[in-house]
């Protein structure tokens, strides 16, 4: 575990140094939490929606059934917000993927991967410790944000209704669980293609189609064809732990120490 | 089944080692035996196999077959323990740019175990002529300064075995003296050196012993060694003037194995040029030769490894 957090705090220290990583890891958490409460922000005042409940009865008739004892107003607030948190739940693993992606093809792009190779760590160290270096990061600023989205509903929504019924157990699972087990999953994934491939680019490629199962995910919620509840949580939850351990488990039985030194020019 | 464990001040050993990377021998029945304390050269062609070599005797790639003990590690069976106590500076050193060359340092000490890291980056920062400039990116280096610091890299772990593959390569003149001087330093330190290089000047004047090896390994001696068996030995006269004479007179001794003349000197061939020599000064004193200058010719490490190498080539 010592190894593992050294290699942590290296990857730190030279990745924060670049500041479009930097840009990159602060960007998207910033832009999710400014657009709901801008939206919210936007909305303060308008309590009247007697033109939307004429205009869209039937469908926000529907909707109140997921609304609970809402109030129409406090209801559309709630919709609203709520397809936030599938981006909140998506972010821990959207985030880190250019970094894992490039986290060994680059050590070997600027040769310091065989010095590194040579010290006593083991491979499931130094892929352990790349997955952390990446996700952690991630993790955090993702949770931070949305706190501050969390504060800010809280403050600038109608009614603090609107804040509870959004902030459910659920939702909180979902958050505070699930996104962590998926930014570790999206981070093995980028970190495994990172140690097959032999260019930079190709593996931020390849990574980037690790985003398109939780772009389903949000598609689905969305179209409102995947309703995120407590079974389909339970399942995902679960799901993911063990994706997690299998992808580990393939990422140090694929990365192969020889070939990559020996067949990567 | 084992074979025989190396003899106790063997540092490193290995039996028929070889590598292929598919149908292709990259070394192949690599037998040697390196004694602690020695600097041992690995002389080669590009493609030869060196760079494989080191490889596989730091526990990076495996070997296809053969066996290897480092440091009393076997090869396979001891790796991590092996990795720990060598030390390797690669043909194509990197380092991380934009950390510190303390930071450079420190995060290969702690992955090593070093138990005082700071001191002990200070000590090789120091050591190399860095210290003042421990602070810096790594970005901002010269050459030469990269270099060095490789080295403390490979250092930092007093490891007993150091491998150095190509240390002075591109280095300018000036940088390249303050690392063979280190080199030499760590040699009378005691430490165990295999040194791969290009420079057989450089191997000339540090190594113990070489081996010249071309995926085989074609011959190991002390460089001075090498010459006497490629080439034997061989006195020169510097003389005012040849004569016929004096040709004639060094051809009838028993033990002069071939004479020639370049210029003003005679170049006479023998076994044992320590014993005969006041002898052969004597006899062309007498003949009437005026003698300016006498030595050993010297063949260059060049021309072993070139008549070697020819050799193999011609095969």
């Amino acid at each position: 575990m010592k190894k593992i957090w050294i290699l942590v705090r290296k990857e730190w220290s030279e990745v924060f140094k670049n500041k479009m990583v930097l840009f990159s890891v602060s960007f998207m958490p910033l832009i999710f939490t400014i657009i709901p409460l801008g939206i919210l922000y936007s909305m303060r005042g308008a309590t009247d929606i007697s033109t939307i409940e004429s205009e869209f009865g039937p469908a926000l008739a529907q909707m109140r059934t997921l609304c609970g004892p809402l109030t129409a107003f406090e209801c559309t607030q709630f919709l609203i917000l709520q397809q936030f948190m599938v981006l909140f739940l998506m972010m821990p693993a959207i985030i880190p993927v250019t970094i894992a992606s490039y986290s060994i093809v680059g050590e070997k792009n600027t040769h310091t991967l065989e010095p590194l190779l040579a010290t006593p760590i083991t491979t499931g160290q130094l892929l352990a410790g790349k997955a952390l270096a990446a996700a952690i990061p991630a993790v955090v600023a993702s949770l931070v944000s949305f706190l501050v989205f969390a504060g800010g509903t809280a403050l600038l929504a109608t009614s603090p209704a609107v804040a509870l019924q959004l902030f459910s157990p659920l939702w909180m699972s979902g958050i505070f669980v699930v996104g962590p087990l998926l930014s570790l999953a999206g981070v093995s994934l980028a970190v495994m293609i990172s140690s097959r491939v032999n260019d930079p680019r190709a593996a931020e490629q390849l990574a980037v189609l690790v985003i398109l199962p939780i772009l389903a995910l949000f598609i689905g919620q969305f179209a409102g064809v995947l309703v995120l509840n407590q079974n389909l949580l339970l399942l995902i939850t679960v799901a993911l732990v063990l994706v997690d351990a299998a992808l580990l488990f393939f990422a140090t039985r694929l990365f192969q120490r020889e070939s990559i030194l020996t067949r990567w020019k | 089944m084992d074979s025989k464990i190396p003899a106790h001040d063997t540092m490193i050993a290995t039996r028929r080692l070889t590598k292929r990377f598919g149908k292709v021998a990259a070394v192949e029945d690599l037998d040697l035996e390196i004694r602690a304390g020695e600097v041992f050269g690995l002389l080669g062609p590009n493609g030869a196999g060196k760079t494989t070599t080191i490889r596989m005797l730091c526990a990076l790639i495996a070997p296809s077959s053969g066996e290897a003990w480092v440091a009393g590690y076997r090869l396979g069976r001891d790796d991590t323990q092996l990795r720990k106590t060598v030390g390797i500076l690669t043909e194509t050193p990197g380092l991380y740019e934009q950390l510190s060359a303390e930071r450079n340092l420190s995060f290969f000490a702690q992955l090593y175990e070093v138990e005082k890291v700071d001191q002990q980056v200070q000590r090789y920062l120091t050591m190399l002529g860095l210290w003042g400039r421990r602070h810096e990116a790594v970005g901002t280096f010269s050459k030469g300064m990269r270099q060095k610091l490789a080295i403390a890299r490979a250092l930092l772990h007093e490891p007993l075995v150091l491998f150095l593959d190509e240390p002075t390569s591109g280095l300018d003149p000036e940088a390249a003296l303050v690392v063979r001087d280190f080199i030499l330093e760590l040699s009378r330190e005691g430490r165990t050196i295999m040194l791969c290089t290009h420079n057989l000047d450089e191997a000339d004047r540090l190594c113990d012993r070489v081996a010249v090896f071309k995926t085989r390994l074609l011959a190991q001696d002390s460089p001075t060694n090498l010459r006497r068996k490629l080439f034997g030995r061989a006195v020169v006269f510097h003389l005012a003037q040849v004569d016929s004479a004096f040709i004639a007179a060094l051809r009838q001794k028993s033990y002069v194995q071939g004479v020639e003349t370049v210029d003003n000197k005679v170049v006479v061939k023998l076994d044992d040029p320590e014993l005969r020599n006041p002898e052969l000064v004597q006899e062309l004193v007498a003949l009437g030769a005026q003698i300016q200058f006498v030595g050993e010719k010297r063949q260059s490490l060049e021309d072993v490894y070139l008549q070697l190498i020819g050799d193999e080539v011609q095969a």
